[in-house]
C-alpha cells in the first residue's frame, strides 16, 4: 500500500511542478500522435470517401481488408516499419529509423486504416440516392464530396478520436521504431513501460495520469462538439 | 390542359432510341420521347415499370446508356455539358433527402453551390420558403419536420433552382392522403403559376390525372401508350394498360353553371351534372364508373334520380362473362357494364341508339387549375 500512496504523492509533485522531463515526454507524445493523426485522416478519409462512392470488383475484399486493418496489432506495425527503414531496408537510405519521425509513419499506419475503416462505414451509411440529390442541385464532384463530409460529420469525428485514441496509448510499434531514447524519442507509453520495469513507480503513475488525462480531454471536446452539433 | 399544343417547335427535351441495359436484360426502351416546355408529363405504371430509371436517365444522373438526349435541339454530353445540363433542372425524390441542416439551410443549398451572392439567396429562399407555406418553419432542423413538411421543404429546394426541367420521382409517395392532398393542391397551382416543365413518376392515376397534360403508361421498361389523360384512360391501347389505368370514363369539362352543391360542366358540347364545389370556368376532370351508368331504349321516365340522360350509339360491345362492357359514343366517350340479360332484353348491339343515364352522385370530380 505504502507504494503506491509515495507513488501518487510524488507523481502530483512532478505534475504541479510541471517537471521538464515530463513536460517534454508529454509534448513529444502530442506532436507524434496528434501528426500521425492529422495524416492519418487525409489519407483514411480519401481513401474512405473513394472506396465508398465507387463500384468495383472486388470491392467487398477490399473493405474487408481495409476492417481487418483497423485492429492491426501494433507491434506487427513496429515490426514491419522497423525492416522497412533498417539500414539496409528498402528505405534505410532515409536514415530515420529511431526518429520521431519513424513513430509518426508507424502510428500513421496504425491510426489510418480506422480512420478509412469508420469513413467508409459513415458514407455507406448515407442513403443512396442522397448522392443524386446533390449532383441534381448541380454540384461539382469536389462540391458533393464536400457535402457528403459535412452530412457524415459526427461519425467522422469519432474516425478523429479512435484514430487519435488508438496511436496515443500505443506502445509497441512506438518502442521498436522509436527506441525510447531519452530526450529525443521518449513518449508516455514508453516511458512509462520503462519507469515501471525500473520500479520507478513514481513517474510511472505520474506519466499514467498524464495519458488518462489527455485522453479525456481529447474526447471531452470531440465529444462537445459532436452533442452540440446533434439536432436539438 | 393542352398548353403542350401551343407551342410546337424544339422541344425542350428530346431523347431517341434510348436502351439501358443491366446485367444482360433490357430495363428501358424507349425509341423517341419528346416533352415540350410548360408541358407537364406524368410516368404511371406498375413498381418496376422503369419510371425511375427513365427519369434518371433524362436528368443524366444515371449512366450509361444508348441513345441520345437533346435540351433545347442540342446533344448533351457533346453540344452540352452534363454538368452545365445538371445545373438547369431539378429534382424531387420520394424522400426528402434533406441536409442536416436547417430548413433555410437545405433551400440555399442548390444556390450556395451555384455560388450566389448571399442576399440574393436569402430573397430567393423566403420567396420558395412562403410559397410552400413553411417560412414560420426556417429556422428548423430539418430532421425535425413531419413527412409533409420536409417534402415541402424539397420541393421549395428544388423551385428555388428555378429549373428549366424539373423531374419529380413519386414526390407524395410516402405521405398520408390528407397531406398528400394538400400539398398537391399546392403543387399544382405553383406548376401551374410558374409554367414549370416536369416529368414526374407517380403510380397513382389520380394523381396523374390532376397534375399532368399528358400520360405515359410505362411497364416493363417500355412506354405502352402515351396520350392526353382522357386519350389514355378512355381509349387504352390493350389490356395491360386498361388494367393499369382503370375502369372510369374520364372527361373534360368546363364548369358553366353552379347550383349550390353541384354544378353542371360542358363536355364536349353536353351538359353533364355533378356533385362538388367547382367555380365557374374552371376546368374539371370527371371519372364516372362503368358500373353506375344505366342504359335504356326509350325517353327516361319522369321522376328520375338520375340527373343525367345522354343520348348515344353503341360503338362495341366486349363480353366479360357475367358481364358485358358497352363501349358508346355520346359525343365523348362512355362506358357502360350491364347484365347479359340486359342485353338481350333490350336487344342492344353495335351501331344501335341508345339513351344512358347517370347520377350527379356517380360523378367523381377531380379539379384543375385555371390556365
Amino acid at each position: 500500500m505504502d507504494l503506491i500512496l509515495e507513488g501518487m504523492k510524488k507523481a502530483f509533485y512532478l505534475l504541479i511542478t510541471f517537471d521538464p522531463e515530463v513536460m517534454g515526454i508529454t509534448l513529444l507524445s502530442l506532436q507524434v500522435s496528434g501528426t500521425a493523426t492529422v495524416i492519418s485522416l487525409l489519407f483514411g478519409i480519401t481513401i474512405g470517401m473513394t472506396v465508398a462512392l465507387s463500384r468495383f470488383r472486388g470491392k467487398r475484399i477490399v473493405v474487408s481488408l481495409i476492417n481487418t486493418g483497423m485492429g492491426l496489432p501494433p507491434v506487427v506495425v513496429g515490426l514491419f516499419v522497423t525492416i522497412f527503414l533498417w539500414r539496409n531496408g528498402p528505405l534505410g537510405f532515409f536514415g530515420i529509423l529511431y526518429t520521431p519521425m519513424a513513430m509518426i509513419i508507424a502510428q500513421t499506419v496504425i491510426a489510418a486504416p480506422i480512420v478509412m475503416g469508420i469513413t467508409l462505414a459513415a458514407i455507406q451509411q448515407l442513403p443512396e440516392k442522397l448522392r443524386l440529390q446533390i449532383l441534381a442541385l448541380g454540384a461539382t464532384r469536389l462540391q458533393m464530396i464536400w457535402i457528403l463530409i459535412k452530412e457524415a460529420k459526427l461519425p467522422l469525428l469519432a474516425a478523429v478520436m479512435a484514430g487519435f485514441g488508438g496511436v496515443i496509448s500505443e506502445v509497441g510499434a512506438s518502442i521498436m521504431v522509436g527506441g525510447n531514447i531519452k530526450g529525443y524519442s521518449r513518449v508516455l507509453t514508453t516511458a512509462t513501460v520503462m519507469e515501471t520495469s525500473r520500479g520507478n513507480f513514481d513517474i510511472a503513475i505520474a506519466l499514467g495520469i498524464i495519458l488518462l488525462l489527455l485522453a479525456y480531454f481529447v474526447n471531452l471536446v470531440l465529444t462537445q462538439i459532436q452533442q452540440r452539433e446533434r439536432p436539438r | 390542359m393542352k398548353r403542350w399544343t401551343m407551342n410546337q417547335s424544339v422541344p425542350i427535351l428530346e431523347a431517341k432510341n434510348l436502351e439501358v441495359n443491366r446485367g444482360g436484360t433490357v430495363i428501358l426502351d424507349v425509341p423517341s420521347l419528346s416533352i415540350q416546355k410548360g408541358e407537364i408529363l406524368a410516368l404511371i405504371g406498375p413498381n418496376g415499370a422503369g419510371k425511375t430509371t427513365l427519369l434518371q436517365i433524362l436528368s443524366y444522373l444515371s449512366k450509361p446508356f444508348q441513345g441520345e438526349i437533346l435540351f433545347r435541339g442540342e446533344r448533351i454530353d457533346s453540344n452540352v455539358s452534363i454538368f452545365e445540363y445538371r445545373r438547369r433542372l431539378a429534382m424531387v425524390f420520394q424522400e426528402p433527402l434533406l441536409f442536416n441542416t436547417t430548413v433555410f439551410g437545405n433551400v440555399a443549398s442548390g444556390l450556395k453551390i451555384r455560388g450566389m451572392k448571399r442576399c440574393e439567396i436569402r430573397d430567393r429562399v423566403m420567396e420558395e420558403l412562403n410559397r410552400f407555406g413553411i417560412s414560420h418553419l426556417s429556422d428548423r432542423s430539418a430532421k425535425t419536420l413531419s413527412g409533409g413538411e420536409a417534402q415541402r421543404t424539397s420541393l421549395a429546394r428544388a423551385f428555388a433552382l428555378r429549373p428549366e426541367i424539373l423531374f419529380l420521382d413519386e414526390p407524395f409517395g410516402s405521405l398520408d392522403p390528407p397531406t398528400r392532398d394538400s400539398l398537391m393542391e399546392d403543387l399544382e397551382h405553383i406548376l401551374h403559376r410558374t409554367q414549370t416543365t416536369a416529368i414526374f413518376a407517380t403510380h397513382d392515376r389520380m394523381e396523374a390525372l390532376r397534375l399532368s397534360g399528358r400520360i405515359a403508361v410505362m411497364n416493363a421498361g417500355k412506354i405502352l401508350q402515351i396520350g392526353s389523360p382522357s386519350e389514355v384512360m378512355n381509349r387504352p391501347v390493350d389490356e395491360l394498360v386498361a388494367s393499369f389505368v382503370g375502369v372510369e370514363t374520364i372527361l373534360n369539362g368546363k364548369v358553366i353553371k353552379r347550383n349550390g352543391g353541384s354544378f353542371i360542366a360542358s363536355v364536349e358540347g353536353r351538359e353533364i351534372e355533378a356533385v362538388g364545389d367547382a367555380h365557374l370556368g374552371n376546368t374539371v376532370v370527371l371519372c364516372i364508373r362503368p358500373e353506375n351508368v344505366t342504359l335504356s331504349i326509350q325517353p327516361s321516365k319522369e321522376g328520375s334520380s338520375a340527373r343525367n340522360v345522354v343520348s348515344g350509339r353503341i360503338v362495341k360491345i366486349t363480353p366479360l362473362g357475367f358481364y358485358q362492357k358497352v363501349q358508346l359514343d355520346c359525343g365523348f366517350d362512355l362506358v357502360a357494364y350491364i347484365t347479359n340479360h340486359s342485353l338481350e332484353e333490350l336487344s342492344l348491339m353495335e351501331g344501335k341508339e341508345v339513351r344512358a343515364s347517370f347520377k350527379a352522385t356517380a360523378v367523381t370530380v377531380i379539379r384543375k387549375e385555371e390556365n
